[in-house]
């Protein structure tokens, strides 16, 4: 598939100052002269500073690891999750459309998407916040059908559950990820055949995740919101 | 069925307590030094006596494959690259692994790098997997504030460092050399073979790449012993397994199970059954996207292991069940897996990169009926000649689903041809 640099580049880019502490550290992570191995990494820390990959971020990427930058645009418009092109600013919502969520009823979320957010992927509707486009295999068949949004999965969801997410964002509220049914993880959803029946946690691990970055971003008064929400998981 | 004690990971859904104090509990990082005083030539034995084969689809004996590596040398370090690519379509299992039971696998790493040789283990994780890949580098964290890992780990003698990797979304990044390119800020084309990993891999040195499940199993054969874990299953299909239930079941779910378990009881036991009873089943893809699907009548008496599934022309692949029932149009199931592998095809050779999205092409006139009944056996000729002809086994992979589906369900799709034929006739 033919990937190409935004035709409206930025003038520049500039990690911020924790990322290229995060960048350096990233570094050492390789071999002696095996710097190149970090490129995937850095790229993604610059799609998630600046919400996509632009020709400035590819050079200066380039000269912190000695490449050449057409080497660098070359892993960049190779591997998909690169947004070469500006997405949502709030949320750019990934809805997987492979067979076993297809089964499940992924059409449904990309009708959804179509009549909520706009006919086309990856045009940016609402002012700006909010882009889709459908992805392959995310990887969490069991919870199908599914959506990613930034770091998140969304998962066990229908069209009425997917719908409330949306619009939700569209008013700049962020849902709790996770199951959107009443599932701890990936366990059967009707009775838990294997490892006993009750819950020790409040939550699985992703979702615990996103909890504890969402208080280090706004403050502890977003987990009182977020948990009140969610306080009875399976079991 | 498989009991709750001879489960290997008693946390896989994160009920418990997931941290390294919780894991211990339950038997992990218990004594590590001792087995590893017992040499690596002991560990790399005990794993072949234990019949383990590969968990990420091909099957290859995994204590065989460690004995490739050459002695190590001082010039040339090796490495043990974990394969946390997991985007078979239909697996969900090593995502599991990593977020909820991170210990076994760290201390898999741990156990099978000396066995190899390797100081030094890069475990590469799928870009999409964020929350998963933070789980686990917390968990590498608390294992190096205990010293489990890092210098003199576990006080072993043995210096072992863990590092987290990841990608950026692509599925053929999951082939083995296609990941060392990747781990080395390349693109992710396939290399050729020979020379294999185990000579040459990443940055030139020896390198063994093994899938999350294959390391993460490792320390409990260890301690409960290879005659254990071959317990379970047929011969040459030894041990439980992570089987993945997604599609139309009641409960779809990730569950360890023993190999070799019928898929019937399978599916009834932990999925809830097919979606509107086992007599509503239509077909079953047993082992994840690339291998061909089982119609109902053979799902009957079918058994979940590698030579079983081997001999019905399907495969156990990476155990991922994918069902559908009576009322799904299978056709378009398999379309929509010709479209993943065209959008997958990383376009180093030219069957593959053409074929993908030929082969597309005429699946989606199939699943509308707007073709012609000849090109069924044009499209099997082609299958065939991108089958093989490919340095990786995408080609394969986007081959056999089709094949698979033209095996059992020919008259649907000719049936198809037909009905399209007929309604326009009677239009004119």
């Amino acid at each position: 598939m033919l990937r190409r640099l935004d035709k409206k580049q930025p003038l520049n880019f500039k990690f911020s100052a924790k990322n290229l502490a995060w960048a350096k550290k990233q570094i050492l992570n390789y071999p002696k002269g095996r710097k190149q191995s970090a490129v995937i990494p850095l790229l993604f820390r610059v799609q998630e500073q600046e919400g996509w990959v632009s020709k400035p971020a590819i050079e200066v990427v380039a000269k912190m690891l000695d490449m050449a930058p057409v080497r660098v645009f070359e892993v960049a418009s190779f591997y998909f999750m690169f947004h070469l092109s500006p997405v949502g600013s709030v949320a750019h919502i990934q809805v997987c459309g492979t067979t076993p969520c297809m089964l499940r009823g992924s059409d449904g979320l990309i009708r959804q998407c179509k009549a909520k957010i706009s006919k086309k992927p990856m045009e940016i509707a609402h002012d700006g916040k909010i882009s889709w486009e459908e992805v392959e295999c995310l990887g969490a068949c069991s919870n199908a059908p599914l959506v990613q949004i930034g770091s998140d999965y969304y998962e066990d969801l229908d069209e009425e559950s997917f719908t409330k997410i949306v619009t939700d964002l569209i008013s700049g509220r962020k849902s709790v990820p996770g199951s959107q049914t009443k599932r701890f993880s990936s366990e059967p959803i009707e009775n838990l055949t294997t490892l006993g029946t009750k819950a020790e946690e409040a939550r699985n691990a992703s979702v615990e995740l996103f909890i504890n970055s969402s208080i280090k971003e706004k403050g502890p008064k977003t987990k009182r919101s977020l948990v009140s929400k969610k306080d009875a998981p399976n079991a | 069925m498989l009991k709750d004690k001879d489960r290997i990971f008693s946390n896989l859904y994160g009920m418990k307590d997931r941290s390294i104090k919780g894991s211990m509990q339950r038997g992990h990082w218990d004594n590590t030094a001792k087995l590893i005083k017992q040499g690596a030539a002991w560990i790399v034995d005990e794993i072949k006596g234990s019949g383990l084969r590969g968990r990420g689809g091909a099957g290859f004996p995994t204590g065989l494959k460690w004995s490739f590596m050459p002695k190590p040398e001082a010039k040339k370090p090796s490495y043990l690259v974990v394969n946390a690519d997991e985007s078979e379509p239909g697996t969900c299992k090593d995502r599991e692994i990593l977020r909820h039971e991170p210990h076994t696998l760290i201390e898999g790493c741990l156990l099978a790098g000396f066995a190899m040789g390797a100081h030094t283990a890069y475990i590469y994780v799928r870009g999409e997997y964020v929350r998963e890949r933070e789980a686990l580098q917390i968990a590498i964290n608390e294992a190096y504030s205990k010293g489990f890992i890092g210098k003199n780990a576990s006080k072993s003698g043995w210096d072992f460092d863990v590092f987290v990797h990841h990608g950026a979304g692509a599925y053929i990044c999951g082939e083995e050399t296609a990941l060392l390119e990747s781990l080395e800020g390349k693109k992710g084309m396939p290399r050729m073979k020979p020379p294999f990993p185990a000579m040459a891999g990443l940055y030139g040195c020896p390198t063994t790449v093994n899938n999350v499940e294959s390391i993460a199993v490792v320390p409990t054969i260890l301690r409960r012993g290879a005659s254990w874990f071959s317990k379970f299953g047929r011969p040459n299909n030894f041990g439980t397994k992570l089987f993945c239930l997604s599609g139309h079941v009641n409960s779809p779910c990730v569950v360890e199970e023993e190999m070799s378990i019928p898929l019937k009881e399978l599916i009834d036991k932990h999925g809830g059954g097919v979606r509107g009873g086992w007599k509503n089943l239509k077909a079953v893809i047993p082992g994840g996207a690339s291998v061909p699907l089982l119609p109902a009548n053979m799902c009957e008496d079918a058994l979940m292991d590698f030579d079983w599934l081997k001999e019905q022309k399907s495969g156990l692949g990476t155990g991922a069940v994918i069902v559908m029932d009576g009322q799904t149009d299978v056709i378009k199931a398999i379309w929509r897996l010709s479209k993943f592998y065209k959008h997958e095809s990383c376009g180093q050779c030219t069957p593959c990169r053409e074929g993908t999205g030929w082969m597309m092409r005429v699946m989606e006139r199939f699943v509308s009926g707007n073709a012609e009944l000849e090109e069924i056996d044009s499209l099997l000729e082609v299958s065939k000649q991108i089958e093989g002809h490919t340095i990786c086994a995408l080609g394969d992979a986007a081959a056999w689903p089709i094949q698979g589906l033209m095996r059992h369900f020919r008259h649907e799709v000719e049936s198809r041809i037909k009905t399209n034929k007929n309604s326009h006739l009677a239009a004119e």
